[in-house]
């Protein structure tokens, strides 16, 4: 099992760990990191928190707000809107800053291409 | 008869709903419309690999969301929440919300890396810079899994809806007629390849959304748009039962009817909510999308349509299981009742209720097609797997015929069609969402914690991978195996054996965490293989889209 065989070609000719030690490159990660991780990771413990409630808060869950609607029924709901509310967000943000600049570092390194060839 | 509630529509015995011969004429004249779609979508033009396992990569963003909506609303998603809310109320509403926060996932840490380094499969990006045949290998056994286990629940489904269609009570009949259906859907796939059910989940979707969405207005409008008065009808019917049961009159719209009671129970319910939340962006089938886009921004598109679209339809089946639950007698639902496919019919009778059998046949016709392309979108997974990774790459180590890995994915269909055809006649009386959370619960384990960790942790080597992926998985199925899904309760798969150890119906709780935690150790144990070119090359072409496949040229 020691085969070699792994997915795309390896481009010679470029140095991507230059690329990616690069200043562009590391902020552009770090941008996408320091976004994308805090989200999904409130996203979740909200999610969990919610399910927490269910299984043993079912006192506070049964109450009921408004008519048969319980609180249940309410931050079941809630849970849908907040996901629409992230997805909403992060694309605003993926297109306000991580796209122009991967953009920019893409076509820096196919002009580069270019040249090597 | 006079089981029933006769408010909505006389004369809808919901052991044999509607006219047979209306039913499966609506029925049957839907299926050879999308037969017909995929001939000419897919047909004669599956040679090449990029056609049959990526369409081409020539779909947009908007089409492609359509189709992962497709993909995603499948049996479990319409037949099986809707059945969950009817029988197990609230608790069932579970389903909706943690298959929709999933996407939270899958949106912003999965999708756009993900078709920005691979090519047909999962594994392709875990092979990017791991040592790629163990990879492969691994990677192709759980996604086989998955599939499996996905492809159970919608043969169950499938089988069960036709039966309601005949008016088929008889336990050996549906059986007869699971196995009829599996085989049209193998054939299904093999005309159509990716391309074909590409286009029959858009159309599927959006005739799934829209059906669900009149019925779910027409349910609202007989409760004058007043969600607390539909609420208010619910525990009208179903508390008389509720109480001689030993619960609170009200027990259909609080959490804890089946989920509450014992610690136990509860634990069970957070480890069916980790394995929703955490399975979608772990699914084969639902990565493998992302590929069908031509660019990153493509694929977020995608996946934005998508979330609205699914979040929409979850909304929905809260009105629809609820409605089921006030329109029926609660006792209809239980084995032995006489409705075909159990829970699992509520969606169906509900529309029958309100449009006769016409409604019927529409509707069940929808579901139906939605099983079918479900069905085809999973075994083109699973196919692509074993021909791509395991064939192409490891036996034949690249080193293949034109054709050869088309050819080889369609034997693999036919032979994982086959396999999940005798599942899904055990599994009949499963509620199909529950056993759909089993293959989230397989994929949280045992492919998440590698996806994760290829993509965001350097230092993550192959032997980090290979116990995960491998822990992950044997850890689930070992629950699976010793839990009440599979002995020792009248509705276990083997109702006759009794060896339920472990008193979890969804592995999660235990096997997600090994999985990740497997991945860790793994990775510090082993020495560490870097290859930091490869690394680097990944890194960049993740985040940029440097070298990304490209798509077909027409």
């Amino acid at each position: 099992m020691g085969e070699e065989i792994r997915t795309g070609e390896v481009t010679p000719g470029i140095d991507y760990i230059a690329i990616e030690n690069s200043r562009e490159f590391r902020h552009l990660r770090n941008t996408r990191r320091s976004f994308v991780l805090p989200v999904v990771i409130i996203g979740l413990v909200w999610y969990i928190v919610y399910v927490l409630l269910a299984s043993w808060a079912t006192d506070f869950m049964s109450t009921r707000v408004i008519g048969y609607v319980n609180w249940a029924v309410v931050i079941g709901l809630a849970q849908i809107v907040t996901t629409f509310a992230i997805t909403m967000w992060y694309v605003s943000f993926a297109n306000r800053k991580i796209d122009p600049e991967a953009t920019r570092i893409r076509e820096q390194i196919e002009a580069e291409m270019g040249v090597a060839k | 008869m006079n089981t029933l509630v006769l408010t909505i529509n006389e004369g809808i015995d919901p052991t044999k709903p509607g006219n047979p011969v209306i039913n499966m004429s609506i029925f049957v004249a839907f299926v050879a419309v999308t037969l017909f779609i995929v001939i000419r979508g897919g047909g004669g033009k599956n040679k090449s690999g990029e056609e049959f396992f990526a369409g081409g990569r020539n779909f947009s963003g908007a089409q492609n969301g359509l189709a992962i909506s497709g993909d995603y609303l499948s049996a479990a998603s319409f037949l099986g929440i809707v059945g969950a809310i009817a029988t197990a109320g609230y608790d069932g509403f579970l389903y909706s919300i943690g298959f929709l926060v999933a996407w939270i996932v899958a949106l912003l840490l999965v999708a756009e890396l993900m078709r920005n380094t691979g090519k047909f499969t999962m594994a392709d990006v875990l092979a990017f810079r791991l040592k790629a045949g163990p990879v492969r290998v691994a990677a192709a056994i759980t996604t086989l899994a998955v599939t499996f286990f996905y492809l159970l629940a919608q043969m169950a489904g499938a089988g069960g809806l036709v039966s309601l269609l005949l008016g088929l009570g008889d336990e050996g009949m549906q059986s007869v007629v699971i196995a009829v259906v599996g085989v049209l859907m193998i054939v299904y796939v093999l005309i159509g390849g990716m391309k074909g059910t590409t286009w029959v989940q858009m159309i599927k979707a959006v005739l799934l959304i829209a059906g669900a969405a009149v019925t779910t207005i027409w349910v609202l409008a007989l409760n004058g748009f007043d969600l607390s008065e539909l609420l208010g009808k619910v525990v009208g019917n179903t508390g008389e039962f509720m109480v001689a049961s030993g619960h609170d009159a009200a027990a259909m719209l609080d959490p804890g009817l089946k989920y509450g009671g014992t610690n136990w129970a509860k634990i069970d319910f957070v480890s069916l909510g980790l394995a929703l939340v955490l399975g979608t962006a772990g699914l084969p089938h639902v990565l493998m999308r992302f590929y069908t886009v031509p660019t990153a921004k493509e694929a977020r598109k995608s996946v934005v349509w998508a979330i609205w679209l699914i979040g929409l339809f979850y909304i929905f089946t809260l009105v629809l299981g609820y409605a089921a639950a006030y329109m029926f007698d609660p006792t209809i639902w239980a084995k032995g009742s006489g409705v075909p496919g159990g829970s699992n019919a509520a969606a169906p009778l509900v529309a029958a209720a309100l449009g006769g059998p016409w409604m019927l046949g529409i509707m069940a016709a929808v579901a139906f097609a939605t099983i079918l392309a479900v069905v085809a979108g999973l075994a083109i997974t699973a196919a692509t797997s074993f021909s791509h990774d395991i064939y192409a790459n490891v036996i034949k180590k690249g080193n293949i015929k034109p054709g050869a890995e088309v050819r080889v994915a369609k034997t693999t269909v036919v032979v994982i069609g086959l396999i999940a055809i005798v599942g899904g006649i055990a599994a009949k009386d499963q509620n199909i969402a529950f056993l759909v959370s089993l293959a989230f619960a397989v994929a949280a384990s045992a492919n998440l914690p590698t996806i994760i960790y290829s993509l965001y942790w350097r230092r993550f080597t192959t032997r980090g991978a290979l116990w995960s992926m491998y822990g992950g998985l044997i850890s689930a199925l070992v629950i699976i195996t010793f839990s009440p899904v599979v002995s020792g309760s009248p509705t276990s798969m083997l109702p006759t054996a009794d060896f339920d150890l472990i008193p979890l119906s969804n592995p999660g709780i235990v096997s997600i965490p090994l999985g990740f935690l497997l991945g860790i150790i793994g990775t510090f144990v082993g020495k560490n293989d870097d290859d930091p070119a490869r690394e680097a090359e990944m890194d960049v072409r993740a985040l940029t889209g440097i070298g990304a496949e490209k798509a077909v040229a027409h």
